[in-house]
């Protein structure tokens, strides 16, 4: 079975640390923090100029001016601190950010990453996607293995327009966790119930599939 | 007006000397900390031919989206636009120009505009669409992008408190990119909720110096929620 969203991001919440400021981006990876390991302290980055992001508020405490990156309105935790867009980039372009997850349409085997431009769509903007992919070390892209007619989604060089250049290292779609080495997919886990010749069929570009590849496993919170 | 005295009376007197043409840098994000009043004010005096830096463009019916109701804008440098029915009309017909910007490189294009620093290098946006036409150099191995600063013969800035000498706070979130642009305009207008007395602010809490600022007007906001969310009740 291929992997809910509710899932993909639990395996990503398996790669936090202790400590992490980490940055999610809009869908899937917003999940992830529904899924922060309990005695694991996490601090999350808004790139609107928030690091401290705490869960909705109530209709008591809703406030027009406390919003996070997808304009949602939010809270702040404690120890949370407020700033100015541009000291905002400066922490991601800066590399200061520990983590950053965000979603794309196409990765390829050299690391770059398409996710904000498809041509004769209407294009609203790259918003700060651009800045992290740029500015972070540690990337974790989510999408679905392959789009809903079938297409691959993992090529050997991207199709659409880039959102960055050689910048994506770890990539966590609905059917597996793969990396990027070398100029090739490595395939690491699977998701549970999902062959390895399903994910050879969706992978377009280059992937090199080790002797034994293991299941996901998925600990209940 | 004596001094350092940056208060003005009225929302005109806010906006006097901006013309057809000029740049308008405009701090907010989404509709958080807009400077709403003012953009009502560029609207009432009907100032066309805009170039429109902002990080969004509003929405239909708030926000900058009321300027393009008259087609007063010519052109928006953004990062993220779309968020309005007449703004993708405008952009389809041809009426109205985007220059998409990356985000941080929008806010490190007006903090360097306000700090003197005509361009500047980033890994931002190499190898993608917006490095066309784009000056590259390598340094320690990485390969950079030059990106210009950019300047605004106005910037509208929304604040939460000023004193009468143009020191600024802002609230919470709605700081984002009001402080740079309030850095960068050759005019700085900034409307805030309250105006304090000069001693009120602590100096080692103030965002914006009032050195950059040359006037300050007193509104009343709105202050519409674009998504709003909040906890369900378990």
């Amino acid at each position: 079975m291929s992997l809910t969203r509710e899932q993909m991001a639990q395996r990503v919440a398996q790669e936090l640390q202790d400590g992490f400021y980490v940055n999610l981006g809009i869908g899937i990876p917003t999940l992830v923090a529904n899924y922060v390991p309990k005695n694991m302290a996490v601090m999350l980055q808004s790139e609107n100029g928030l690091l401290g992001m705490g869960e909705f508020p109530t209709e008591e405490t809703i406030d027009a001016d406390m919003i996070n990156a997808g304009k949602q309105t939010v809270t702040t935790v404690k120890g949370a601190s407020i700033f100015s867009s541009a000291e905002s980039f400066a922490m991601i372009r800066g590399g200061h950010v520990d983590l950053t997850v965000l979603g794309a349409f196409e990765v390829d085997v050299n690391g770059n990453i398409a996710s904000w431009m498809i041509p004769n769509k209407l294009i609203k903007g790259m918003g700060g996607a651009m800045d992290l992919v740029a500015g972070a070390e540690n990337i974790i892209v989510t999408m679905t293995h392959a789009s809903k007619d079938g297409e691959s989604k993992l090529l050997s060089n991207c199709s659409l327009p880039l959102t960055g250049k050689g910048c994506i290292k770890k990539v966590l779609t609905d059917l597996a966790w793969l990396e990027i080495e070398n100029g090739t997919f490595v395939l690491k886990e699977r998701a549970p119930g999902v062959s390895v010749e399903e994910i050879i069929e969706k992978t377009q570009g280059k992937l090199i599939v080790p002797d034994h590849v293991p299941e996901m496993t998925f600990v209940s919170l | 007006m004596a001094g350092f005295d940056k208060v003005v009376a009225s929302y005109e007197e806010a906006m006097i000397g901006l013309e057809d043409d000029m740049t308008v840098l405009a701090g907010g994000f989404g509709l958080c900390g807009i400077p709403e009043n003012l953009i009502a004010e560029i609207k009432r005096k009907g100032t066309k031919g805009l170039t429109v830096v902002s990080n969004n463009c509003g929405v239909d019916g708030f926000g900058l989206g009321i300027l393009l109701e008259d087609k007063q804008v010519r052109k928006m440098v953004s990062s993220y636009v779309g968020e309005n029915a007449l703004f993708e009309k405008q952009l389809l017909n041809g009426e109205l120009e985007v220059e998409l910007t990356p985000q941080g490189t929008l806010a490190e294009k007006m903090r360097a505009g306000g700090a003197g620093i005509p361009a500047f290098y980033t890994a931002t946006g190499v190898g993608t669409p917006v490095a066309e036409g784009k000056e590259t150099k390598e340094f320690n191995g990485r390969e950079y992008l030059l990106e210009e600063a950019i300047i605004g013969d106005f910037a509208i800035v929304k604040g939460w408190k000023a004193d009468r000498y143009g020191n600024v706070i802002y609230r919470h979130t709605a700081q984002n990119f009001n402080p740079l642009a309030a850095t960068a305009g050759k005019i700085t207008v900034v409307e805030v909720e309250e105006i304090v007395e000069i001693g009120e602010l602590d100096p080692a809490h103030i965002h914006t110096p009032g050195i950059y600022v040359d006037r300050v007007v007193l509104g009343t906001f709105e202050k519409r929620i674009e998504k709003r969310t909040v906890k369900t009740a378990e």
